[in-house]
């Protein structure tokens, strides 16, 4: 229990996917313009990962990896597939988001609409594919672990772009040299974010 | 296109030039565009790997970019997004293994960032933005052009990442003993992660005010 609450708290603040690595800057610069529009990018991306990481986590622990296929056949103990990680994880989470699209859409009309637009989007966003990759690369023991992992990368990414897009609503009353408006004044703040995340480092876990 | 007209265009044309050069600065990728950031910062701490990365990303978007021109009228739109990605990953799986058995240490310090050019914005948006809709030959110098454009990015934080954090170029010491001697210090603080960010913001600074047609409102 203990080593799941770190790790859930190690995803949100420390590791956090956009200020420690970058990960999903393209839809973080392009939608963070308005609050509103940000949550529901950040709630489908708390939702995708929980589901992808989880599934590629088995599919990397049971085909993949070195040795995985023993369970199958003695005879394939030594196989090792690991090199074909980045197809199956990629088509993995290409076909889930177009399964949970389907299911939002048939459960929860609401959601559906409110999300429409971003969830197909999603299947290129990097930081789903970079959370797959992240938990192959840092060898979680069990399904809960993975599972806490996604959904803590999700909320780090969520308040990440909720902020960003609360920072520049308001800067529309600031005056900004010409030069730096829109783009280049995101990137700097992105940074400056980042620097205050970077205080969490401290934290002993 | 000028293909109405049954002449063959040479091969570097005026227009097929411009293919390559316009994404090194009026069309960055980076800076203008916004297309691939997400990859992008994450491995210029130092030169090396942001010049391998920087290959890569060329390699790959130039290959991506002719075979999906190739197979462009076979394509069903409806399922393009997978098409797309199948061909992507196939050509990082290929990359990677190149970068696993040739120049291992680097692809150590790459980590997950080889693989996450799969998802790297500007492949898919170069695929689908010129390479859905133009012949061969034009996408894969857009790829190229492209890839260039991100690589150059890549390299010019790099180069000052590494000068100011480690006082080294491409793993070589560069700044005198005698500078430190006199109290000169390297700064830590471009190492981390959020100075790239704000790097690639000066980057924008500088080129928006040399091309006032970038200008952005509010």
């Amino acid at each position: 229990m203990q080593e799941l609450f770190n790790i859930f708290i190690r995803s949100i603040f420390i590791d956090n996917m956009v200020f420690a690595y970058f990960l999903g800057m393209c839809s973080f610069l392009a939608v963070s313009k308005t609050v509103n529009t940000s949550v529901g990018l950040g709630i489908a991306v708390v939702f995708v990962l929980g589901i992808t990481v989880p599934v590629d986590y088995l599919l990397n622990e049971y085909v993949l990896k070195a040795g995985a296929l023993a369970w199958l056949d003695e005879s394939l103990a030594d196989m090792d597939l690991s090199f074909l990680s980045f197809i199956m994880f990629i088509a993995i989470i290409a076909s889930m988001v177009q399964l949970v699209e389907m299911v939002v859409e048939k459960f929860s009309p609401a959601l559906y609409s409110s999300l429409g637009i971003f969830l197909p989007l999603i299947a290129v966003n990097c930081a789903i594919l970079g959370g797959s990759l992240f938990m192959q690369e840092r060898e979680y023991q069990t399904v809960a672990q993975a599972t806490v992992f996604g959904i803590g990368s999700g909320i780090g990414w969520f308040l990440a772009i909720v902020g960003i897009a609360a920072i520049r609503e308001k800067m529309r009353y600031s005056n900004i040299p010409a030069p730096l408006r829109g783009l280049g004044i995101t990137f700097i703040l992105t940074g400056l974010m980042g620097i205050a995340f970077m205080s969490f480092l401290g934290i002993k876990l | 296109m000028s293909t109405a007209k049954h002449e063959r265009e040479p091969l570097f044309s005026s227009k097929n030039r411009k293919l390559l050069t316009s994404p090194l600065n009026l069309n960055n990728p980076i800076t203008v565009q916004v297309l691939g950031v997400c990859s992008a910062l994450a491995v210029t701490a130092k030169l090396k790997p942001a010049f391998v990365m920087a290959i890569s990303v060329v390699v790959v978007t130039a290959l991506s970019n002719y075979i999906i021109s190739l197979l462009r009228n076979g394509i069903p739109p409806r399922i393009r997004i997978i098409v797309q990605l199948v061909i992507i990953a196939l050509l990082v799986i290929v990359v990677d293994q190149l970068l696993k058995a040739y120049v291992y240490d680097v692809s150590k310090q790459l980590s997950v960032f080889v693989g996450l050019i799969i998802t790297n914005c500007i492949v898919m948006g170069r695929l689908e933005a010129f390479a859905m809709s133009n012949k061969p030959w034009p996408s894969l110098l857009d790829g190229i052009g492209n890839g260039l454009g991100y690589g150059m990015i890549l390299m010019i934080i790099g180069f000052f990442r590494e000068l100011f954090g480690s006082g080294s170029l491409w793993g070589f010491p560069v700044i005198p003993q005698s500078f430190y001697e006199m109290g000169y210090k390297n700064n830590g603080f471009m190492i981390l992660p959020p100075m790239a960010l704000i790097l690639v913001g000066i980057i924008i600074w500088v080129q928006r005010s040399r091309n006032k047609e970038l200008l952005e409102e509010n």
